[in-house]
């Protein structure tokens, strides 16, 4: 029998503390008679409405995008890729927040402009944000497949008579169809996870009267709506694992070359999207800035963010490294590393309420920065692990055989070998953590101790006062975070994934 | 008919095909040959509209594309068979065959012709390269185009089946009456099933002539070399005759050529038999082909030749030989290099 890799006991503990959230939750439903009423329905309703509309959106705007993104010849191309894959490093909640500032009678496009609009809120407010910045997961994945197709099928189409449109929507989409289920999974998981932007649009889904439930102390209640959601989730991870990849033969994609009055046309179809998603929150933030200065913000907040984030991104580091070996060591290792996603799966909302609830059971916990720290790490670990492993997966196996008929110890091999060339992978894993958890919302709500503010949780406060202008800081220092996000995801250590990211900030 | 005038194509900022010129008749099939990369399949793509021109005229029947008013693929009514076969793999080889027809006649016409009948209903996945390619001809007949561009439709098959499939073809277009451009890598295809043949360079069209006249009169060096094996030897030009180390030699004078000038020679036009006397050339190395050798020899006083004979005639390496120039027509003589 071949010794198992010391690796492996130290990642099955983590990867069981990961999963201890979900089986918290299961116990802390007294009632399961109760498990489902009437009012249950609405919520029910209500998120699978905003989760419909959403899917539906994205693909209406992320396939036209991925098909103009992967085959048409424009100026600046890269450039504009990033611009229309750049929501996807931004929180919805900052567009939310931002939408529901500016629309309507009295929002500051009115005020500004003298413009009156429809004001965004509830349902079609959430929808129109939701499909804003979740668009990207389809754009991605779709745009990867049509990538992946030859050439020739479209141009023999093309050349036996039928026209690019329709050769297009009859030769490449349906060969393309499994990236835009992907996609649109994606999507689905992104909105029902989401917890800002329903609650600043004012929608009840399940994530916001989970928050709704915990502060009537209807901790019961609330975990079991969380459960409810869980299933939905699972449902949706469930049909997402099984999506297989399409192999198509390799050769050279299409590319299309626009006429010079076609560019225009094709640049101001995709610009409103971009000005929607990026420049108006931007916009809306700097007029903020400009009107009321830094009014009622305060630098402890982003130094809360900043050091509740440092130390989440190191513990994630130090936690990820025994998952990542354990994951390339053989299949054991794999399925721990498997299970520390589940944590990433988990909706922020519900973490929070698992990790609320331990803290009740465990007095020295609750309303600790450690508790707080801790839902941090294990919603996030998995962002951590993958950037490890993938470094890791690139290391020839001979060096540390080599090391050790050099006479080193394992342990010597691990300090001299390993880190140093996984050292990129660590750091890149950390910065991954430390941007999500800069901008994590639900999680810390629930969590953070009495008085520990953070850029998220003020934003929060700004809204419920309803003294907007004073977002103004916090809401650009969590777009430059975004940004920040954004470059890593491009040239950091996982840029490989990129096309198929599965970023998830809510 | 197809006319092409004056065409060029830009890829970035390089352009991959200069000036070209050509038409093409009733039924031709024209081949155009080259090595890699040198605009061949550009010029196909640029015909079927699937790429942007940067200058000239292409028109054929009923339609004019210029580089201000370009003209859409599918109103063009170009067939195209790819290299790759392109067939719809979700479709059968029937609804590939029949992919914007109603009417079933053409369909039924050529999938009985090309012996695609007992696959009408099978996944183009399960077929073997060469049914691919049937299926991909068929395609393309059945839509009835007024021209057919074939972009090297041999090359993913393999040696034994690309000898039967290259006359399948032919026969299928001629049956069908439709001209015909056929791009290829393959000099040997190029040489035997076209009508015309068209050489180029770098985007330059070299020569544009029937077969023979490519092959024994090539206009330049480029496609001396490119057509088979080419040998030269020096000589002086005189009224119809180069005379040379191995006598004279009618020739004909390539681009004003005069005076002292190299005459190109084939492996077949010249012999080679066992030294009566001293000879006048050493054998350097043989190669057998099957049903012929391919000798290398050194002249005494001369360059390197190939020649190639009989595989009854059989030399040693070092052995003495006598070589001799055997054609009758004219050799291409070309000015020094």
């Amino acid at each position: 029998m071949t010794r198992w890799p010391i690796s492996y006991p130290l990642a099955a503990v983590i990867a069981l503390i990961t999963a201890a959230p979900i089986a918290v939750l299961v116990g802390l439903v007294e009632n399961p008679s109760e498990f489902f009423d009437s009012r249950n329905l609405d919520l029910l309703v209500n998120t699978l409405l905003l989760m419909f509309l959403t899917v539906c959106g994205a693909i209406i705007i992320g396939v036209p995008l991925a098909i103009i993104t992967a085959y048409v010849r424009l100026p600046f191309a890269k450039l504009w890729l990033v611009l229309l894959a750049a929501p996807l490093a931004m929180p919805s909640y900052l567009g939310a927040f931002t939408f529901y500032a500016a629309f309507g009678p009295g929002g500051e496009i009115d005020n500004l402009l003298g413009i009156s609009t429809l004001s965004a809120s509830g349902l079609p407010g959430a929808t129109l944000v939701m499909i804003l910045y979740t668009y990207p997961f389809v754009l991605l994945t779709t745009r990867a497949s049509l990538l992946s197709q030859d050439a020739s099928l479209i141009n023999a189409a093309r050349t036996l008579g039928l026209s690019l449109p329709m050769s297009l929507f009859r030769i490449a989409l349906p060969r393309a169809l499994r990236g835009i289920t992907a996609g649109a999974l994606l999507s689905a998981l992104y909105t029902l996870s989401d917890f800002g932007t329903p609650a600043f649009m004012g929608l009840d889904t399940f994530t916001r009267v989970i928050y709704v439930e915990y502060n009537a102390f209807g901790l019961d209640q609330a975990a079991m709506l969380s459960l409810q959601l869980l299933v939905i989730v699972g449902l949706v991870l469930f049909l997402e694992s099984t999506i297989g990849v399409t192999l198509e033969r390799p050769g050279r994609s299409l590319t299309l070359w626009p006429q010079r009055w076609q560019i225009p046309v094709l640049l101001a179809a995709v610009a409103p999207v971009i000005l929607l998603a990026i420049f108006l929150p931007l916009g809306i933030f700097t007029l903020w800035l400009l009107r009321e200065g830094s009014g009622g913000f305060e630098l402890e907040y982003a130094w809360n963010s900043t050091y509740a984030s440092l130390l989440a991104a190191a513990v994630a580091v130090v936690l990820a490294l025994p998952v990542a070996y354990a994951s390339i060591a053989g299949r054991f290792g794999r399925l721990m590393d498997r299970i520390t996603y589940l944590g990433f799966g988990v909706p922020g909302i519900v973490m929070g309420t698992a990790l609320v609830y331990v803290g009740l059971q465990l007095p020295f916990m609750y309303q600790t920065l450690g508790l707080l720290i801790i839902a941090y790490v294990l919603r996030f670990l998995s962002l951590a692990v993958g950037s490890v492993r993938s470094t890791a997966e690139k290391l020839d196996a001979s060096l540390n055989k080599a090391a050790r008929v050099l006479g080193a110890s394992p342990a010597e091999v691990f300090w001299r070998v390993t880190v140093p060339l996984t050292l990129r992978g660590m750091i890149a894993g950390a910065a991954l953590v430390f941007l999500e958890v800069m901008r994590e919302l639900p999680a810390t709500l629930l969590l953070a101790p009495t008085g520990f503010e953070t850029l998220a949780t003020y934003l929060w406060r700004v809204y419920e006062a309803g003294y907007f202008g004073r977002a103004a800081i916090p809401g650009l220092l969590l777009v430059l975070m975004s940004a920040l996000g954004l470059a890593l995801m491009l040239f950091g250590e996982r840029r490989a994934e990129f096309n198929v990211m599965e970023d998830k900030k809510s | 008919m197809l006319n092409i005038e004056n065409l060029c194509v830009d890829y970035g900022p390089t352009r991959v095909v200069k000036n070209l010129d050509l038409s093409l008749g009733e039924d031709e099939i024209l081949m155009l040959v080259g090595p890699t990369g040198c605009g061949k399949t550009t010029i196909l793509q640029a015909v079927a509209g699937l790429i942007p021109i940067a200058e000239g005229r292409i028109s054929l029947n009923n339609w004019q594309a210029t580089p201000e008013k370009s003209m859409a693929p599918e109103k063009r009514n170009v067939g195209m068979v790819f290299q790759d076969f392109a067939l719809f793999p979700h479709l059968t080889v029937e609804q590939n065959v029949a992919f914007r027809l109603d009417d079933m006649t053409q369909v039924d016409h050529w999938l009985k012709l090309l012996g695609l009948d007992n696959f009408r209903h099978v996944k183009p996945g399960t077929l073997s390269g060469g049914q691919k390619q049937r299926v991909a001809l068929a395609r393309t007949l059945a839509h009835q185009p007024s021209l057919v561009l074939l972009d090297e439709p041999l090359s993913n098959l393999d040696a034994a089946l690309k000898d039967s499939l290259r006359w399948e073809i032919r026969n299928a277009l001629k049956t069908a009456g439709v001209p015909a451009i056929w791009v290829t890598h393959d000099q040997e295809e190029a040489l035997s099933v076209g009508d015309r043949l068209g050489i180029l360079n770098e985007g330059v069209l070299e020569q544009l002539a029937s077969p023979e006249t490519c092959f024994c009169e090539p206009a330049s060096r480029f496609v001396a070399n490119f057509l088979g094996e080419a040998s030269f030897i020096r000589g002086q030009f005189n009224a119809g005759h180069v005379s040379t180390s191995l006598g004279d030699v009618p020739a004909t004078a390539v681009d004003g050529a005069s005076g002292e000038v190299e005459l190109l020679l084939r492996p077949d036009d010249l012999s080679i038999n066992a030294a009566v006397g001293p000879g006048n050339a050493e054998l350097v190395w043989g190669r057998y082909e099957g049903a012929y050798w391919l000798y290398g020899v050194r002249l005494d006083d001369g360059p390197d030749l190939q020649i190639r004979c009989s595989h009854e005639k059989r030399f040693e390496v070092g052995e003495r030989v006598g070589v001799e120039v055997i054609t009758t027509h004219a050799l291409a003589a070309f000015s020094l290099p």
